[in-house]
């Protein structure tokens, strides 16, 4: 990774700053940004990309949630910089060809949201686990979860819009698995 | 909240990263998972004037068994402790400690080295990593030295590391029949830091009596405590609760406890006798072949 651009170590207005590139959601993105910056940040202001919201920005409420090379992150507790090179999919990259992801589907058949702020963030990190563990128990969602807060729902009918994409997912003859 | 701005270096091997710490003289610091700096600096408890980030150096990540130990490399995730068949049948003290450490988001992007090397008493390894006798092997612009786990814990945030050193690997004494070992944590709600944490290590003999034990505590003081006089009060003695019971008690003795909003520190202390009897208990359990 190269410094493309360097201020002197005098100057207290900005900088250091980098060239970020990575792949969002397939296409592939790049902006100079300030080392400093946060990778929600820099999707939300750098790439217009604000469907990851930001609840706490102190690593505890999961609204920030992406997929970092496949795997569920807060992406307020991680650099912009640390992403360069790497794969990253948000809640736009979800809606393929105007058809809803089945977890998009499940959160409206189940009623999983009141306020929806928390739902980007819930959705990406079901995909995480429906990805890693096709047919999840409610048990194994609710610890896959336990790093987003919702505060409308109470949870309950979130678990069952994943369990609704898990089953959607796994096709009419799936669904073996306990 | 924004950090304070900061050098970033991502250097590729081992020798570039010390050198630049080296260069930096105590004032860079290491970025791994970033679970514990970022949100240091975002508050601007931390503002070092770079980092350097150990994530693209090629072989840092590894858990392995060679003839005499488990290797964990340090940037292993939190979460790979859990991915690991090799951890959860032979070393189930690190499955329990990562299974509730923080929540899957951050044990996705927390390494083993950073938990280890952050120096936070409330921190779970660092107790397994005492009960296990664990060594840390550190590398400095001048060579390699290798720290037992019992002389790195100097004070809160104070550890053995010099400044231009950086964890390389994890290396626990290999498993043995005979052997078991448990971590127990009281948590206020799923994802917090403990508001305490036991990790207990037993290895019996052939006759069933205890050859060597290692117990330590997470939370209970500046830094994780390794419980020496019960470790010594259970050596020679039958796996059972008479021994376990005077143990508890003696690991009581050695805490410090501050109330704070995880609870008043006559209660944690309280929960350190029962805690410890736990996890001696269930690494007793699992010593003789049971989960
Ligand atoms: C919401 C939340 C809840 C949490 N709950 C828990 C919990 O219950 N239990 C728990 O144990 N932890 C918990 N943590 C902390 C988490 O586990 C961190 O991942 C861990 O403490 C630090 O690991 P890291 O890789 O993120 O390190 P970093 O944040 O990157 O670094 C931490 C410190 O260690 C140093 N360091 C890191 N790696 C090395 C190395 N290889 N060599 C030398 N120095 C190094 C860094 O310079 C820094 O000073 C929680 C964190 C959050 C945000
Ligand atoms: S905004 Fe990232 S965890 Fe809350
Ligand atoms: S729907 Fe409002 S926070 Fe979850």
């Amino acid at each position: 990774m190269v410094l493309t651009e360097m201020t002197s170590a005098g100057d207290e207005e900005t900088g250091p700053f980098m060239n970020v590139h990575v792949t969002v959601n397939g296409a592939p993105r790049s902006a100079t940004v300030e080392t400093r910056t946060l990778l929600v940040h820099f999707l939300r202001e750098n790439l217009s990309l604000t469907g990851t919201h930001i609840g706490c920005d102190t690593t505890n409420c999961g609204a920030c949630t992406i997929l970092l090379d496949g795997k569920a992150v807060k992406s307020c507790t991680i650099l912009a910089v640390q992403a360069d090179g790497r794969e990253l999919r948000t809640v736009e990259g979800l809606e393929t060809d105007g058809k809803l992801h089945p977890i998009q589907e499940g959160f409206i058949e189940e009623h999983g949201l009141q306020c929806g702020f928390c739902t980007p963030g819930m959705m990406m990190c079901s995909v995480a686990l429906l990805q890693k563990n096709p047919h999840p128990t409610e048990e194994q969602i609710r610890r896959a979860i336990s790093g987003n807060l919702c505060r409308c729902t109470g949870y309950v009918n979130i678990v069952k819009a994943i369990q609704h994409a898990a089953n959607k997912m796994a096709g009419p003859s799936g669904g073996g698995r306990p | 909240m924004i950090p304070p701005r900061f050098e970033y270096f991502a250097p590729s091997s081992i020798d570039e990263a010390v050198q630049i710490l080296d260069r930096f003289g105590g004032e860079a610091k290491v970025l791994a998972g970033g679970q514990s700096l970022l949100p240091v600096m975002k508050l601007r408890l931390a503002e070092p004037r770079a980092l350097v980030d150990i994530n693209r150096i090629p072989d840092l990540a590894h858990i392995r068994e060679d003839a005499k130990s488990l290797r964990i490399g340090a940037t292993t995730r939190t979460n790979d402790l859990n991915d690991s068949e090799l951890i959860h049948a032979r070393y189930p003290i690190l499955s329990d400690a990562a299974y509730e450490i923080a929540d899957p988001l951050v044990r996705n992007m927390g390494t083993v080295g950073g938990n280890v090397s952050h120096g936070d008493p409330a921190n779970d390894l660092p107790a397994c990593m005492l009960a296990l006798g664990a060594h840390f092997v550190v590398r400095s612009p001048t060579g390699t030295r290798t720290i037992p786990a019992k002389e790195f814990y100097q004070d809160t945030f104070v550890t053995a590391l010099e400044s231009n050193e950086l964890l390389l690997e994890i290396q626990i004494p290999k498993a043995r029949p005979g052997q078991g070992n448990a971590y127990v944590k009281l948590e206020k709600r799923i994802g917090d830091f403990p508001i305490v944490g036991v990790a207990a290590n037993l290895v019996l003999t052939t006759k069933g009596t205890i050859e060597s034990a290692g117990l330590a505590l997470t939370a209970v003081g500046p830094t994780a405590l390794k419980a020496t006089e019960a470790e010594r009060h259970l050596v020679g003695k039958a796996p059972e609760d008479d021994a376990f019971q005077r143990a508890a008690e003696l690991a009581q003795e050695i805490t410090s406890p501050v109330s704070d909003l995880r609870g008043p520190a006559e209660y944690k202390r309280a929960m350190v006798r029962v805690l410890a009897l736990r996890a001696l208990h269930r690494a007793s359990a699992r010593a003789h072949g049971g989960a």
